[in-house]
């Protein structure tokens, strides 16, 4: 070894016998909690989480759990291996003070750290008069209780559920109330269904689902006000156009909204759009330096993308959060050599209306679209989204095992449009025949909030947000 | 060595029991010229991209090649032109493209798995203990008659199970077994892709499969036909009856993936199985490790998949364009083999790629194919070589293997042992 110093020795030593304090016990913190110890970190690990429960799985609240499959609280993370940890849960972390290296709590602990992982990840935008919003029979879909308080309103036999909001979680629970034969509005400010992560042109396909499927959806609407009986149970909405809606349970599916208000005053670079990190999940602090111990993973983690010019990419998907955190945990464990960069191509699915939605790549980064395979008239297709002569992103509705190809063509930054299958092209309308502008919603268009964001150059841009905070 | 002279020793016969140090040759070219309109995958990377690579047509009747190779194929002079091909249409969803495959894979599909019809295939697994422990229990009566402690595992044990399971889920009449197990015999004897197909030896092989291949499919559309008439159980006619959103299936769709089906859907189990036996026998140490742990049965198929995959390639694809991958430009209109058995010990997906590992991590072999055309049965096939296996493993005492390598069936694509003699100490209870 060449140098003075031996920063391999100290590592060492912080392997051996260091503290690592985890804040955030869901998918993220489960599973880097599970990768420091795999690759060898023997010290002491906290695992800091505001729900009471062990980790569990999010994905099935929205589908499996509402639809009566699996019990609320039946969705408990896999465990991988034993961690060792010790695991303050019920109980939130409420600033951070970087110089004294401590994670304060709600409680009044403190918890010291050497090393520190946020995944604070996010919460439910709540519906934003909270007079109405603690009316019974009002939900937002986030955590366990939040889907068996809803799953169990949806067995009482509502008259009628509305569904404030058309993102992947509002459509989601519109297919579930279609399946529980209920009678079902779904209200959007915006022209329609995931139009922000998918673009206008499949947006009107996922509209046509909706409304085969007997959903009452009603688009360019928002909602002014809930209106509860005298028990204080919600009966009816006021829409923007002055209908009176009659609806006895209300889900605001109003994206989601980031967990960095313990970190004000630490100096991080947190904000409304998250925590911004290095591509190797090194937290950024406020002027845009990295730091040298506090990392981040999962959804309310930012970092650039060299494949999305170096914008800064929030990716609220799932395997962003499992692949994060394995990055993050390497990360902490090793110097400058050892480093892994987390370059994921960011990829989804959804289930919705009997069909299977799968996308890789940010299909919002592209501004056009082609359909490449399939029909889309039959919900059975791939297409392909494109930049500059580039393809960027993919989705695929029942159509999923052909995603592979695309993600291929993503990570090479192939030419766009992709050359042309040599079977199955789209052929039902000219509607779906060629390149065409994919015709994303305005950034300034009031719609719902996308999974992934672009947060633009900046780690510490504060006013990237051109969402309203109040609906 | 050039790619031509590689692949014709790798489909030669006496190179059956081992054609991996041709495959490795050939991988110096991932992707390889090895005739005129025919090249072949040996890379991981480039197989896999190949396979989800919708350039790639499955549509068989259009390649130039075939079932019996790129020579028989153009020496056939009753091949359809395209516009024929249309008209019969006759073809399994293995040698189509979408959309016809995909609604074919539907209709058949909905009475198989999830989440139409989920309990099929975990009900076959107390038959295939069944039928496992009563064929050792034959074995072990056999041994006590007549003295001599050996069995051959293909015939006593690892065909009859799938065999059983596959008319079952069909719905075909057990009875006409025997005739089709020797049809098939007389196809895997016969259909060669490899230089001796040329052979006066090899054209009669080639004609008597062809002759069972047409017995074979006479008895299918009988089947068919019967079960058009009368319904019953089983996969075929529940897709000949369906109401379901793709309707029912035509009676020659029907006939082509039952043929598909019948024989896909017990050749590739019985010889993993005898794979599995013959490859935990060849390395010390593993019986006993694998014995001693169950849970690492799983594991082991994979492994064993991986190195000894009982669909080694199928001949059924072709470049619509021209494609660059792997430093090679596969013209349109060439056959393309996606050779899995070669992929699967690529060095740069597997580490120590021909080394045995049933504790081996991350395993994404391509024994099972990848893309549309992934394996129909696999689920099923998975669910009886673990059952069987670990039957097997915990009845039969000190075996050991009596001729290694064992004699190989001719076929390169439906590669597996003939007969796999073991000798053993004793079959418990």
């Amino acid at each position: 070894m060449s140098g003075k110093y031996s920063f391999d020795e100290i590592l060492a030593k912080f392997r051996a016998e260091g503290s690592i304090v985890i804040v955030g016990a869901s998918l993220a913190g489960l599973r880097a909690a599970e990768a420091l110890r795999d690759k060898g970190f023997e010290g002491s690990l906290t695992i800091i989480g505001d729900e009471a429960h062990e980790p569990y799985d999010r994905p099935p609240l929205s589908k499996q759990v509402l639809k009566g499959w699996v019990p609320a609280d039946h969705t408990k993370l896999p465990r991988l291996r034993r961690v060792d940890a010790d695991w303050k849960l019920g109980v939130a972390a409420v600033a951070l003070d970087r110089i004294n290296h401590l994670v304060k709590l709600g409680n009044g602990e403190a918890v010291e750290y050497d090393r520190l992982l946020i995944a604070t990840g996010t919460r439910a935008r709540p519906w934003p008069n909270p007079a109405e919003a603690a009316l019974q029979g009002v939900f937002t879909v986030r955590t366990v209780e939040d889907a068996a308080g809803l799953s169990a309103a949806l067995r009482a036999g509502p008259r009628r559920v509305l569904i404030i909001g058309s993102g992947f979680v509002g459509s989601e629970i519109a297919s579930v109330c279609r399946d529980l034969d209920l009678a079902v509005t779904v209200t959007e400010r915006g022209s329609g269904p995931l139009k922000g992560a998918l673009g206008g042109v499949v947006s009107e396909i996922a509209a046509g689902m909706m409304r085969d499927a007997g959903v009452d959806l009603r688009t360019g609407v928002s909602v002014a006000s809930l209106h509860g009986d005298e028990t204080g149970h919600v009966r009816s909405a006021t829409l923007s156009d002055g209908t009176v809606l009659e609806a006895d349970v209300v889900i605001p599916s109003l994206g989601s909204v980031r967990n960095v208000e313990w970190l004000e005053g630490s100096g991080l670079a947190a904000g409304p759009w998250g925590v911004g990190c290095d591509a190797g999940c090194r937290a950024f602090d406020i002027n845009g330096v990295v730091t040298d111990h506090i990392f981040v993973a999962g959804d309310v983690a930012r970092a650039p993308h060299v494949l999305y010019g170096y914008e800064y990419l929030a990716l609220e998907h799932w395997d962003n959060a499992v692949s994060g955190a394995e990055v993050a945990a390497n990360n902490m464990l090793h110097l400058e050599v050892g480093r892994r960069a987390h370059l994921p191509l960011p990829s989804f699915w959804s289930g919705q209306f009997g069909v299977n939605i799968k996308s890789v790549g940010v299909c919002s980064f592209g501004d056009e679209i082609v359909f490449t395979q399939g029909s889309p008239k039959d919900r059975r297709f791939a297409a392909a989204y494109g930049k500059n002569g580039r393809i960027v992103g993919a989705v695929t509705f029942n159509h999923g095992k052909w995603l592979p190809y695309y993600a291929e063509l993503i990570e090479k930054s192939a030419p766009f449009p992709p050359p042309p299958p040599g079977y199955d092209r789209p052929v039902d309308t000219s509607a779906y025949s060629g390149v065409m502008p994919a015709r994303f919603p305005d950034p300034r268009e009031p719609s719902g909030n996308p999974d992934v964001v672009l947060t633009g150059h900046d780690p510490t841009d504060r006013n990237a947000e051109y969402r309203p905070r109040s609906h | 060595m050039d790619a031509a002279t590689a692949w014709a020793e790798a489909m030669k016969f006496a190179n059956r029991p081992n054609p991996y140090p041709f495959y490795e040759e050939l991988r110096k070219t991932p992707v390889a010229k090895v005739s005129e309109k025919t090249f072949v995958v040996t890379g991981y990377p480039e197989a896999l991209a190949l396979a989800h690579d919708p350039r790639i047509s499955s549509d068989m009747s259009r390649s130039p090649s075939g079932l019996f190779g790129e020579q028989q194929a153009q020496a056939d002079a009753t091949r359809l032109d395209p516009v024929e091909a249309a008209q019969a249409r006759d073809w399994s969803m293995l040698v189509s493209d979408p959309p016809e495959h995909d609604t074919m894979r539907r209709q058949f599909m909905r009475h198989f798995g999830p989440p139409h019809t989920p309990d099929l295939i975990p009900s076959m697994e107390a038959m295939v203990v069944d039928l496992a422990n009563s064929l050792l229990d034959k074995v072990a009566e056999r041994a006590s008659e007549s003295g001599s402690n050996r069995m051959d595992v293909v015939e006593d044990f690892s065909y009859p199970i799938p065999v059983s399971v596959i008319f079952r889920v069909m719905g075909a009449p057990i009875a006409d077994e025997p005739r089709f197990h020797g049809w098939v015999m007389d196809f895997m004897q016969g259909a060669d892709v490899g230089p001796e197909a040329r052979t006066a030896e090899g054209q009669a092989a080639a004609a008597k499969a062809a002759a069972s291949m047409a017995e074979l499919g006479i008895w299918v559309h009988d089947l068919v036909e019967r079960l058009d008439r009368e319904p019953g159980p089983g996969l075929l006619s529940a897709a000949l009856h369906d109401d379901g959103p793709d309707g029912p299936v035509s009676k020659p769709v029907a006939e082509a993936n039952a043929l598909l089906l019948m024989i896909a859907g017990h050749d590739s189990t019985v010889n993993t199985i005898s794979n599995c036996i013959m490859t935990l026998l060849r390395n010390p140490g593993s019986w006993d490790l694998v014995r001693d742990n169950p849970e690492l049965i799983p594991r082991t198929v994979e492994e064993v998949q991986r190195l000894q995959g009982s669909v080694q390639f199928f001949p059924s694809r072709w470049a619509t364009a021209d494609i660059e991958i792997g430093g090679t430009r596969i013209p349109a209109g060439s056959a393309v083999f996606l050779v899995w058995g070669a992929a699967n010990r690529d060095p740069r997906k597997f580490p120590d790629p021909d080394r045995f590992d049933p504790m081996r991590e991350d395993n994404e072999h391509l024994g099972f194919g990848s893309g549309i055309h992934t394996c129909f049965g696999g689920p099923l096939a998975r669910l009886e070589i673990n059952a069987a296996l670990e039957v097997f493993l915990r009845r039969v005492k000190a075996p050991r293997l009596v001729v290694d390598p064992p004699p190989y069936r001719h076929n390169q694509v439906f590669r597996g042992p003939r007969h796999l003699w073991v000798d053993f100490a004793e079959i418990t209870g």
